[in-house]
């Protein structure tokens, strides 16, 4: 699963690529939790603009994340989210939940 | 009601397969001219049910899976997932959101996708003989060009 990360000042940007599937979830997650921990960014933009598909696993990584996002006081927004994920992320109130930027 | 087509699969539950599986019922559902709204409904769904036979039917060892597709003359396409493992002992509490029993890395969302993104959505569970997960979507007619 490919990411690709880029520091600006406290800003995190991670671009995220592939098909998050539970095959591929495991190992995204301990990425982006690794990431995350390393830069300790006050804001996490997580872009989805590469993702080509997305299932129930994809919900479990963005909530974790943004989990330990608000753990660490900072916060996470969503952008480009392909339709495909939007939909499957709003049907779990996700977009209710994170920042959102289509 | 007699499909005009139908096709099976059998595999073993491997997460690489999730991928195969959900790409082999869009490209079996393709006869029907889905729109890709339509498809990307399917691969979901069937992403969902593929995914619970591996995390859930066979949590210790590998086992198999069958994904049968049926297209029926109303346009109608039927998924059909089958695994001959653990079986879950109460399937109304299993399809509510948010519920699992699969630790912090799964949402408890996937029954719910499935039934959100089809029209018909058949649970049928044997605990220690496995479970069958039978969908149903129409797909629209398209006028033709």
């Amino acid at each position: 699963m490919p990411i690709q990360c880029e520091e600006a000042g406290r800003v995190l940007t991670v671009s995220v690529s592939g098909e998050v599937d539970h095959h591929a979830a495991r190992a995204l997650m301990t990425e982006l939790g690794q990431r995350v921990d390393a830069a300790l960014p006050g804001r996490l933009e997580l872009d989805l603009g590469g993702v080509t598909f997305m299932d129930s696993s994809g919900i479990a990584v963005v909530l974790r994340t943004w989990k330990r996002m608000s753990q660490l006081g900072g916060s996470m927004t969503l952008r480009c989210v392909p339709p495909q994920a939007a939909k499957v992320l709003k049907a779990a109130g996700v977009d209710k939940l994170v920042a959102w930027n289509e | 009601m007699k499909p005009v087509n139908e096709a099976k699969l059998t595999f073993l539950s491997r997460s690489a397969n999730e991928g195969f599986a959900r790409t082999a019922a869009a490209c079996f559902a393709a006869q029907l001219d889905p729109t890709l709204d339509e498809i990307n409904d399917i691969k979901t769904a069937v992403s969902e049910a593929v995914t619970n036979c591996i995390v859930h039917a066979y949590p210790e060892a590998l086992g198999l899976v069958t994904l049968r597709l049926r297209l029926f003359e109303d346009n109608t396409l039927e998924i059909l997932v089958k695994d001959s493992g653990v079986g879950i002992p109460d399937v109304e509490k299993a399809r509510k959101p948010l519920y699992t029993t699969g630790g912090d890395d799964r949402s408890g969302m996937g029954f719910t996708i499935m039934e959100s993104f089809m029209d018909r959505l058949k649970v049928r569970s044997v605990p220690g003989k496995g479970t069958t997960v039978t969908m149903r979507r129409r797909i629209s007619r398209r006028l033709q060009a």
